[in-house]
């Protein structure tokens, strides 16, 4: 797959963003007044900021209401409507303890709630589609729970917490590298079966429609950078993980900490441009791409 | 609602026919230039006259070589060159339809036929991402998502005459390789076409039950078969020498000896 920065970033910054809202919702850190105001900046700069970059990879953005309809069948529609309950609950737990120096607790239960609802729906998103075999499993949806959770508690300052979820989301992460090398292959979709031409014999792209490319080689065939794909999965897992916790192993500084969130937001980046680069989609076998 | 009808009404679709496609392109063309013309954004091209050419077709022709294993009784088999008209199927299982978040994806319960609203359509992608035949292209200029509608605009369009009211790629195939009818009516001659013929599904493990169906090749003509032995007769002619005479037979010995 054409891994688009639009979405890299995307998925990336709300996953943090909405996993530190949900930590504020159920009051880790327990703060009001101007501390709660700053973590709520910083969760809304992210979680926003995320969504608003998600709309650049539109073809249409000006039309991107009528995504708020379809929540009965679409994963794509359910995820917006969950980010605008998330953000506006979240908004007024955020008032009252900024404002009020209230913690209305069964909001930011909700808040939280529906946060968490936000990620796991953006990654159902992608583990719906059988079209990309190294997608459809349900460590997808762990791993961006995973990530949007450990991302959030080292924002939310929580260490403990913190250093546990990062060695999670790294365990899952893993688990679904090595598992999504095979899907392609356990899929049982091949060029024969594309074809149906597979009792004749061995079946081989010839040629393909058209001598220029299209659309579908440049957005699913992606082919860039597998054969640094170990090397970078590497240097992910020290970045996102194993960097943050010795950094927070230490004892704590605001710069420290600031290191560990700038390393694992830098290793999170560079998982997701290899969840996307890595991704075959079944359409590549008719062009030979697989 | 971008769910899916439990049923349709007709089930129109395509009979493609494997053996018979000689990969002329000519339904590629003319899809092209039906619905460039005709309903909808038009089918755009980018860098038409550059050095990197795009455009976007609702109908693609891949070409395949199939290899027959070697066996006993072939031991050497000829590849057979298959040409491969590939558009959109029509699924009566579409998960194009139901990942579509603003509902411009759908499938007419009238007959089946899986549309784009483009005035709906906010262009992000996710129906051609859960296709697996790359039957939906998104246009480079006008943005918006674009698949074959089964040239809804002239199988009921009464203002053309009664032999052009099937979809322009059936119209213009001149080996006749595709066929278009109903196979909710089994009597259509396209489901009795596709029973006899055996007409199969692509990618069937997907489950997303296509109403397109492709006729496999039949066996080609055994060109080669018993090559060497061109004639009843030829174990009785004189056989071919064997060795190099002249130069050619001194330079041959010569080279062997070094």
């Amino acid at each position: 797959m054409h891994p688009a920065p639009s979405v890299i970033f995307f998925t990336v910054f709300s996953g943090i963003g909405f996993g530190l809202l949900t930590f504020l919702g159920l009051g880790f850190p327990n703060v009001t007044g101007w501390t709660a105001f700053a973590f709520f900046v910083i969760a809304y700069l992210c979680a926003v900021g995320g969504l608003i970059s998600s709309t650049f990879h539109l073809g249409h953005p000006e039309r991107a209401l009528k995504a708020f309809t379809q929540w009965r069948s679409s994963w794509l529609s359910r995820e917006g409507v969950c980010a605008v309950v998330a953000l506006v609950t979240m908004a007024l737990y955020g008032a009252g303890l900024v404002f009020f120096g209230q913690r209305w607790g069964i909001l930011g239960l909700i808040g939280a709630i529906f946060s968490l609802l936000t990620v796991f729906t953006t990654s159902m998103i992608y583990t719906q589609l059988k079209t990309i075999p190294r997608w459809n499993s349900p460590l997808t949806p762990a791993m961006f729970l995973s990530y949007a959770l450990a991302g959030g508690a080292l924002l939310a300052g929580q260490v403990t917490w913190a250093m546990a979820l990062l060695a999670v989301a790294a365990v899952v992460q893993v688990l679904l590298w090595a598992q999504g090398d095979g899907a392609l292959a356990g899929s049982g979709t091949t060029l024969a079966t594309a074809t149906g031409l597979g009792a004749g014999g061995s079946v081989r792209a010839f040629e393909p429609p058209h001598t220029g490319t299209n659309y579908l080689l440049r957005e699913f065939a992606f082919v860039v950078g597998r054969k640094h794909s170990m090397k970078l999965r590497v240097i992910a897992i020290v970045l996102m993980a194993v960097l943050p916790i010795a950094l927070l192993a230490a004892p704590f500084t605001h710069v420290v900490a600031l290191l560990a969130v700038v390393s694992h937001v830098a290793g999170a980046l560079a998982a997701r441009w290899l969840f996307f680069a890595e991704a075959e989609h079944v359409v590549g076998l008719y062009y030979g791409k697989r | 609602m971008t769910t899916l009808p439990t049923a349709t009404t007709k089930k129109l679709g395509l009979v493609i026919d494997l053996d018979t496609c000689v990969g002329c392109h000519a339904c590629v063309i003319s899809c092209k230039g039906w619905n460039t013309e005709n309903y909808g954004a038009p089918l755009s091209d980018t860098d038409a006259y550059g050095g990197d050419p795009s455009g976007t077709f609702l109908n693609r022709v891949h070409s395949f070589e199939v290899k027959p294993p070697v066996l006993k009784d072939q031991p050497a088999p000829e590849a057979q060159l298959i040409h491969f008209p590939k558009s959109c199927l029509h699924c009566e299982d579409a998960p194009c339809v139901t990942v579509c978040p603003t509902g411009a994806s759908y499938k007419r319960v009238e007959d089946g036929i899986v549309l784009v609203n483009e005035s709906d359509c906010i262009g992000c992608g996710l129906c051609a991402w859960a296709c697996p035949y790359g039957a939906r292209e998104m246009d480079q200029v006008e943005k918006v998502m674009k698949k074959c509608t089964l040239c809804v605009d002239r199988i009921y369009n009464e203002n053309l005459p009664e032999e052009d009211r099937e979809p322009a790629c059936v119209r213009t195939c001149p080996a006749g390789a595709r066929h278009f009818g109903d196979f909710a009516d089994p009597d259509s001659h396209v489901s009795k076409l596709s029973a006899e013929r055996g007409g199969m599904d692509l990618m069937p493990e997907q489950g997303t039950k296509p109403v397109n169906k492709y006729l496999p090749p039949r066996p080609k003509d055994t060109l080669s078969e018993g090559a060497g032995d061109i004639d009843i007769l030829a174990p009785y002619l004189e056989p071919v020498a064997q060795e190099a005479k002249g130069f050619l037979g001194w330079l041959d010995k010569t080279l062997e000896k070094l």
